[in-house]
């Protein structure tokens, strides 16, 4: 039964969330590389996003939603066939809008991995990745969790994508950052972001978008949808503030490209949760969301000295990974959220949300690593160092960022 | 006749062109440029990692005089770009042999 309240909105969040990618993500990060790798850093979020499209109708939907099976979907859905105008789902919106939905998901994930590789990766192996990761990585696991698949029969709770898109996306993007190699001259002669302010619009569309990434999720127009806006708002507030307080007292100097990554970090901490926590959990996530996140950046970039270079792990991996965790203890009725299942302790649903967080980490990592590798023979992976040093704007692309 | 080259902050600019023109200095060119002295860079911070700018912004401004008044000059400009405080930058005065002015082909002292 089609209810066009809920259409509505999902059509409306499904627009959203593709804006998050086109073009907040990629603003987001073309603020933080240098001038001459701009474009590279526009481009690859936009080629993703076409290609992930393509590939989404071709068989990653049915791959991922189609079929009960539990470790992958089935092949009935490919090119959406039986996929009429009339097909509803459980919540009385399109299918076709549910495929919309779902899309937005799969593009933004592979397009937060170039974070990890700016500056210094080929456009064809980038391009080559993506199309084998969204395949091997995004679509088993985002049908594990959220497609029928076993870790969803077991009980795992992610309910906006802490798994199924920030952690697969920061944990391959750690481990993409590592077998790529840092850029020339890092960690102490890279170049400062360009463009800090094309960041924080960046980061303001990723914020706004976030709302139909969360609230979209509950699938309808209704309560749910507005305690998972409010949450996410709360959270990433939060966690923006929480950046601001540690960088003001350490440096002496708050800095908005601090402030902002704070915001980013408190959005993809309430993500897993946004669903099942009320606003008191949302204040906490956040609070832990911004400060572990803000430690996990220089641990990761000084003390590993992993040039993930827009820090990709450290926000979005470390970030979605922490939510998962604690929507297992903010979902209890007694802290403000959802309750936990019938029969299911706190103890029991952090055991689950573990094995969840475990299995997916351990995808990622192990796929990743074969992808790199075939990617590594068939394309190789870097640019050469001349074109690194003059950009890959121009030597890539034949175009210039700023003609000036 | 005397060339006047004086690298500043480029906060300073303006002052230093009100103070020149207060002398009596008719014209100026400024440009952009960047570079380092003892001062040695600057170090900025993005998401707790340090990058160090080894070229600071600074604006170089050149203005030709007659000698007469080139110590005033300096004296202008070295009142309006100071604050004291490191990268306030330097002033390098250079002869001048001669000068034109294009659209009357004046030479000379003439021409400034």
């Amino acid at each position: 039964m089609l209810d066009t309240g809920n259409t509505a909105w999902l059509l409306t969040a499904t627009g959203l969330v593709l804006f998050m990618t086109l073009p907040g993500l990629a603003l987001f990060y073309g603020g933080l590389v240098r001038a001459d790798n701009l474009l590279s850093v526009l481009m690859q979020c936009f080629a993703i996003a076409c290609l992930v499209s393509v590939l989404w109708l071709v068989g990653a939907y049915s791959l991922s939603f189609s079929g009960t099976g539990p470790w992958l979907g089935d092949l009935d859905k490919v090119l959406l066939r039986g996929v009429g105008r009339e097909a509803v789902t459980a919540t009385g919106i399109p299918e076709t809008v549910f495929f919309m939905f779902q899309m937005t998901f799969a593009i933004i994930t592979p397009a937060l991995i170039i974070g990890a590789i700016a500056e210094r990766m080929r456009f064809g192996a980038v391009l080559l990745f993506s199309a084998l990761w969204l395949l091997l990585v995004y679509v088993p696991v985002a049908h594990w969790i959220w497609g029928g698949g076993w870790l969803q029969t077991r009980g795992v709770l992610d309910f906006a994508g802490g798994l199924v898109v920030h952690l697969t996306a920061g944990s391959s993007a750690l481990l993409l950052a590592i077998l790529l190699g840092p850029r020339a001259g890092f960690p102490d002669e890279v170049r400062p972001p360009h463009a800090p302010w094309m960041t924080m619009a960046g980061a303001c569309m990723l914020w706004v978008g976030w709302f139909g990434f969360n609230a979209g999720s509950a699938l309808k127009a209704g309560g749910d949808a507005g305690m998972a806006m409010t949450v996410t708002h709360i959270s990433a507030a939060t966690a923006a503030l929480v950046w601001l307080v540690i960088e003001w007292v350490k440096f002496d100097k708050p800095s908005m490209i601090g402030i902002v990554t704070g915001a980013v970090a408190g959005l993809a901490s309430i993500t897993p949760a946004s669903g099942y926590v009320g606003p008191g959990g949302a204040l906490v996530i956040g609070l832990t969301g911004g400060a572990v996140c803000y430690f996990m950046v220089g641990l990761v970039k000084r003390r590993f000295r992993i040039d993930d270079s827009l820090d990709v792990f450290a926000v979005h991996g470390v970030g979605g990974a922490l939510g998962v965790l604690l929507t297992a203890i903010f979902m209890d009725a007694t802290l403000g959220g959802v309750g936990l299942a019938e029969g299911r302790s706190m103890g029991d649903q952090l055991g689950i949300q573990c094995t969840g967080l475990v299995v997916t980490l351990l995808w990622s990592v192990v796929v990743t690593f074969v992808i790199v590798k075939l990617v590594q023979i068939i394309t190789g992976l870097r640019v050469g160092a001349e074109t690194e040093e003059q950009g890959l704007d121009l030597r890539t692309h034949g175009e210039r960022g700023y003609n000036m | 006749m005397k060339y006047v080259i004086a690298v500043i902050q480029p906060h300073r600019l303006d002052a230093v062109r009100e103070a020149l023109a207060g002398i009596g200095v008719q014209g100026l060119t400024v440009s952009e440029v960047r570079g380092f002295g003892r001062q040695k860079g600057q170090t900025e911070i993005y998401r707790g990692a340090e990058y160090t700018t080894h070229y600071v912004p600074k604006v170089k401004i050149e203005i030709a005089v007659e000698a007469s008044i080139c110590d005033a000059a300096i004296d202008a400009i070295a009142q309006a770009a100071r604050s004291g405080r490191i990268g306030d930058g330097k002033i390098f005065v250079l002869p001048l042999e001669g000068a034109m002015r294009v659209r009357t082909g004046e030479m000379g002292a003439d021409a400034l």
